[in-house]
C-alpha cells in the first residue's frame, strides 16, 4: 500500500553495499580521522602560503628573496626531509612486521634526518637575521618566517611525537593503540613532506627568480 | 623582569560602577553554585559523571548547558546596547562612556557567535548524531572531551576580561589596523584573540571528530542515502568546520604575531596589508555562517516530518541542496566588503555567486512546506519555532539578496540596515532551530517533556519581540544611521530605536518565559515522564532507546533497511530476537579537564606577558598528554547480561 515499503523490499534483496557494511574498525576510523585533521591542516598552510603569496613582493625597501635565500643549504635539507620520508616508510613497514630492531633502527635514522632539517633551517634563519633580515624588516620577511617556521615547527613537534612514539614501543610494544599512533604519525611526517615540497617551490625555487 | 608580567591591580576596574556590578553578580553567583554543589556533596558525582565523562551525550548537555548561559550574558550585552541606543540622541550621552559602549558590541557579537551559536549547534550535534546514525559514540570519545573543555576555558577567559583587564574595542571580527597594537595597546584585543585561538582549537577536532563518525561509524545498513536529514547537514556542516577555522586559526595568529613580535602583516606600514586579514576573515567567516544554519536547518527537517507525520518531502534534493550550499558557502566572502575597491567585474561575480546561493536555501524551504502540505500537522512548540523560522527567515533572505547587489550594498554598507538583516537571518535560522532542537530533543535527553504552555509562550515574545527589535532598524538604516554608535544627534532615528529597545525587552520576557518552562517541567516531570523512549512518534533511531538512553546507547545496533529506520520498524514489527555481546565503552579521563585547565592558566599568562607561566603551562598540557598516552586500559567491557538484563527493565520503544 505504500511505495516506500515496496521500494524497501526490493531494496533489501540487493547484496549490501560497502556503505551499509555497519561502522568501521577502529583502525580505520583512526587513519581516517587524521586524515581529516591533516586536511585541515594544509588548509592553514594554504592560507599562509596565500598570504606569502600576496605580501611576497612587499620588501619595504629591504631585501628580497633573491639576495637572501642560498639554494645549497636548501638542496641539502630538502634531501634530509625527503630521506627521512623513506626511513620513515621502512620504520612503519618493521612495525607492521613486528620487528623491533629494525623499526628501532628506521626511527632513529627519521629522527636524526629530521633533526638536521631542523638544524640546517634554524642556521638559515640566523644567518638571515645576523644579516638584518629579520621578521619585523618588511612583510615579505613577516610571511617567509612565518610560512617557513610554521612548517619547521611543525617538524619539531614530529620529533618529539617520533620520541615518544619510541618509548611506546618500549613500554606497550606493538599493540592496538601503539599501532594505530604509529599509522597516524607517518601520515603527519608524509603530509610535512608535502607541504615541504610546496615550500621549497614557491618559496625558494621561485623566489630566486624574483 | 616582572614575575606577573603587565599585571598589576590597576587592571581591575574599580572605578566601573556596572562593570564592579556585573562582576559582583557574576561572582556571587559562582559562589552560590559552587556552595551549594559542595554542600550537597555532589563534587565526586560531578567529577566522575560529568567532568570526566567522554559519553557524547553528557558532553552534548554539558555543551548545552554552556551555550545557554553565554546566551544570558550576549542577551545583557544586546540589552544594554539597545538602551543606550534608545537614550543617546542629540545631547543626551545615556550611561555608557564610549569605551565601555565599544567593549560591549565587541563582546556581545563575540559571544554570540563563538560561544552561544557555535557551542548550542556543536552541543545539539554531539547530543544527536551517534544517536541518529544507531552507534555507540562519536569517533574519538576523548578528543570530543577536549574539544568541550577547550570552549569552556575560551569562555571563562572572555568572562574574566570583565573584571581583571578588559575587552576588545575593535568589533567581533578585530579588523586591523584598529585590532594592532598601535591602535589597540591594551589586553583587550589579546583576550579576544587568545580565546578564540583556544576554542578554535576545540572546534576544528569537533569537526574532525564529527566528519569521522558520519563517514565511518554508521549502524550496519545505514547507507550515505539513508542517514537521517540532521546527519547530512551536520556533514555539510562539519566540512566546512574542517575546511575554514584553520584559516581563521592562521588568521589570528597571524595577527599574534603583529601584536606581540612586532611583524607585519597587516599593519600600515614596512608593506604588510590590513585588507589581507578582512578577506581570510570572511574566508572563514562566510562558511561560518552555514556552519551554524545548516545543522539547524536539519533540525527543522526532522520536526516537520515527525510533526506532519509523513517521510521528509525530495529527501535527494535536500541532501543535494546542503552539499551545494557547502560548495557554494566558499565562493561568496567577498561580499562582506564590496566597498574594499575591487574591481567591477570582482564584485560583480561574488554579488551573483551570493545570489545564487539561495537557490538551494530556497529549495530547502519548499521542501519543509511540501513535508507539512497534506500532512496531519500537530502544532507543538517545536513546530511554531519551524514555523516562525520559515516565515522570518525567508524575508531576512531577501534582504540578503538585496545586499547581494553591489551598488546597494555601497549604500547601506556598515549601516543599521546590514545589522537589522543578519539578525534576521541567524536569529530565526540558528537560534529557532536550537530552540526546536531543544524542545523536540529534550525528553529524549532528560526523559521528560518540557511544558507546552511555557514554551508556547516564549516562542510568541521571541517571534513579536524579534520583529520589534529589528524592523526598525531596516528603515534607520535605509535613513543612515551607522552601526555601533554610542550616541548620535539625528533625532529622526530615536523613534526606530525605542521600537528595537522595547522589543529587546519582549525577548527578554520569551527568555524568562523559557527559564519559568524549565522550573515548571522540572517540578512537574513526574506527570510529563516519557517511558515509551517515543513520546513524538518519531521516525529515527534515537527513538528507538529508551528516554534518556543508557551509556551504551543501543545495546545491539539496530539493522537499518532504509530512511525512516524506526518508523518502518513500528509499522512492520519483527520478533525481538537480539543476540547480547559484550561491548566495550571508552574510560573516563579527566584529559579534557586538565588540558583545559592549564589552556585558561596559559592564555591568561600570555595575555599579560607572563612568559614563565606560559611555558609552564604548555609543559603541564604536554605532560597530561603523555600520561593519557602511557595508560594502561582505554577502555571497560560491559557483560551481556547486564544489556539483557537493563533491556529487560526498560521495555521502550521497538527493537529496530
Amino acid at each position: 500500500m505504500n511505495m516506500a515499503v515496496e521500494f524497501n523490499t526490493l531494496r533489501a534483496a540487493a547484496p549490501p553495499s560497502v556503505s551499509e557494511a555497519g561502522p568501521a574498525s577502529k583502525r580505520t576510523v583512526a587513519g581516517f580521522g587524521f586524515w581529516v585533521y591533516l586536511l585541515s591542516d594544509i588548509v592553514m598552510f594554504s592560507a599562509l602560503f596565500a598570504t606569502y603569496a600576496v605580501l611576497s613582493h612587499a620588501t619595504a625597501g629591504g631585501p628580497g628573496g633573491n639576495l637572501l635565500f642560498r639554494q645549497g643549504g636548501v638542496a641539502l635539507e630538502t634531501a634530509c626531509l625527503l630521506a627521512s620520508s623513506y626511513t620513515c616508510g621502512l620504520m612503519s613497514m618493521a612495525a607492521n612486521a613486528r620487528r623491533r630492531s629494525a623499526f628501532y633502527l628506521g626511527a632513529i635514522v627519521t629522527f636524526a634526518l629530521g633533526a638536521v632539517f631542523l638544524g640546517l633551517e634554524l642556521r638559515e634563519f640566523s644567518d638571515m637575521i645576523a644579516r638584518g633580515a629579520t621578521p619585523q624588516g618588511s612583510a615579505f620577511l613577516s610571511a617567509f618566517f612565518t610560512l617557513v617556521g610554521c612548517h619547521g615547527l611543525h617538524v619539531a613537534v614530529g620529533l618529539m611525537w617520533l620520541a615518544v612514539m619510541g618509548a611506546q614501543v618500549a613500554v606497550r610494544g606493538f599493540e592496538g593503540a601503539v599501532d594505530r599512533r604509529l599509522l597516524c604519525f607517518s601520515l603527519f611526517w608524509h603530509a610535512l613532506d608535502i607541504v615541504w615540497v610546496a615550500v621549497f617551490t614557491f618559496v625558494y625555487l621561485m623566489g630566486v627568480h624574483a | 623582569m616582572n614575575l606577573l608580567g603587565n599585571l598589576s591591580w590597576a587592571a581591575i576596574p574599580f572605578d566601573q560602577p556596572i562593570i564592579m556590578g556585573a562582576t559582583a553578580f557574576m561572582g556571587l553567583l559562582v559562589a552560590f553554585v559552587l556552595g551549594w554543589i559542595t554542600y550537597r556533596r555532589a563534587w565526586p558525582y560531578l567529577w566522575n559523571e560529568w567532568i570526566t565523562s567522554v559519553d557524547h551525550k553528557r558532553i552534548g548537555v554539558m555543551y548545552m548547558i554552556l551555550g545557554l548561559l553565554m546566551l544570558l550574558r550576549g542577551f545583557s550585552d544586546a540589552i544594554m546596547m539597545r538602551a543606550q541606543q534608545a537614550i543617546a540622541a542629540g545631547g543626551a550621552q545615556g550611561y555608557l562612556p564610549p569605551e565601555h559602549f565599544d567593549q560591549i558590541f565587541s563582546a556581545h557579537g563575540t559571544i554570540m557567535i563563538f560561544f552561544v551559536a557555535m557551542t548550542l549547534v556543536i552541543g545539539l550535534m554531539n547530543y544527536l548524531l551517534p544517536l541518529l546514525l544507531g552507534v555507540r559514540d562519536v569517533a574519538f570519545p576523548t578528543l570530543n572531551s577536549v574539544s568541550f573543555w577547550l570552549t569552556a576555558s575560551a569562555v571563562l577567559l572572555t568572562n574574566i576580561s570583565l573584571f581583571i583587564g578588559e575587552y576588545s574595542k575593535a568589533g567581533w571580527m578585530g579588523y586591523p589596523p584598529l585590532a594592532e597594537l598601535q591602535f589597540s595597546p591594551g589586553v583587550g584585543v589579546d583576550y579576544y584573540l587568545w580565546a578564540l585561538q583556544i576554542s578554535g582549537i576545540g572546534t576544528l577536532l569537533s569537526g574532525v571528530n564529527f566528519v569521522t563518525t558520519i563517514l565511518k561509524l554508521r549502524a550496519p545498513g545505514m547507507g550515505l542515502m539513508r542517514m537521517p536529514v540532521f546527519c547530512w547537514t551536520a556533514l555539510a556542516s562539519n566540512l566546512l568546520i574542517v575546511a575554514v577555522f584553520p584559516v581563521l586559526t592562521a588568521t589570528y595568529a597571524m595577527l599574534l604575531l603583529d601584536r606581540y613580535l612586532g611583524f607585519h602583516f597587516f599593519t600600515i606600514e614596512a608593506g604588510g596589508n590590513p585588507m589581507m586579514y578582512v578577506n581570510l576573515f570572511w574566508i572563514w567567516g562566510h562558511p561560518e555562517v552555514y556552519i551554524l544554519v545548516l545543522p539547524a536547518f536539519g533540525v527543522f527537517s526532522e520536526v516537520s516530518a515527525t510533526f506532519s507525520g509523513k517521510p521528509m518531502f525530495g529527501y535527494r534534493s535536500m541532501v543535494a541542496a546542503s552539499m551545494v550550499i557547502c560548495l557554494l558557502s566558499m565562493t561568496v566572502w567577498l561580499h562582506h566588503f564590496f566597498t574594499m575597491g575591487a574591481s567591477a567585474n570582482i564584485n560583480g561575480f561574488f554579488g551573483i555567486m551570493s545570489m545564487v546561493i539561495g537557490i538551494p536555501t530556497g529549495v530547502k524551504i519548499f521542501n519543509w512546506l511540501f513535508t507539512m502540505y497534506g500532512g496531519r500537522v500537530r502544532f507543538t512548540v517545536p513546530v511554531l519555532w519551524t514555523l516562525g523560522f520559515m516565515v522570518t527567515f525567508v524575508l531576512g533572505g531577501l534582504t540578503g539578496v538585496l545586499l547581494a547587489v553591489p551598488p546597494v550594498d555601497w549604500q547601506v554598507h556598515n549601516s543599521v540596515f546590514l545589522i537589522a538583516h543578519f539578525h534576521h537571518v541567524i536569529i530565526p535560522g540558528v537560534l529557532f532551530g536550537i530552540f526546536a532542537g531543544y524542545d523536540y530533543w529534550f525528553p529524549k535527553a532528560f526523559g521528560f517533556k518540557l511544558d507546552e504552555k511555557w514554551g508556547k509562550r516564549a516562542f510568541w515574545c521571541w517571534f513579536i519581540g524579534f520583529h520589534l527589535a529589528f524592523m526598525p532598524l531596516y528603515i534607520a538604516g535605509l535613513d543612515g544611521m551607522t552601526r555601533r554608535m554610542q550616541h548620535y544627534d539625528n533625532l529622526e532615528w530615536q523613534p526606530y530605536l525605542i521600537v528595537a529597545a522595547i522589543g529587546a525587552g519582549i525577548i527578554l520576557v520569551g527568555i524568562l518565559c523559557q527559564a519559568i518552562q524549565l522550573v515548571v517541567s522540572v517540578r512537574d516531570r513526574e506527570h510529563n515522564r516519557d517511558l515509551t523512549g517515543d513520546p513524538w512518534n518519531g521516525r529515527t533511531l534515537e527513538w528507538s532507546t529508551t528516554s534518556p538512553p543508557p551509556a551504551w546507547n543501543f545495546a545491539v545496533l539496530p539493522q537499518v533497511t532504509d530512511k525512516d529506520a524506526f518508523w518502518l520498524a513500528k509499522r512492520h514489527p519483527k520478533a525481538p530476537r537480539r543476540n547480547y555481546r559484550a561491548i566495550e565503552l571508552p574510560k573516563n579521563t579527566s584529559l579534557g579537564f586538565v588540558t583545559a585547565f592549564f589552556a585558561s592558566i596559559g592564555g591568561f599568562a600570555l595575555i599579560w606577558h607572563i612568559w614563565w607561566l606560559a611555558l609552564a603551562s604548555l609543559l603541564g598540557v604536554f605532560l597530561a598528554t603523555l600520561a593519557f598516552a602511557f595508560r594502561k586500559h582505554d577502555e571497560f567491557e560491559v557483560h551481556a547480561d547486564e544489556l539483557e538484563q537493563f533491556d529487560r527493565d526498560h521495555p521502550a520503544g521497538v527493537a529496530a
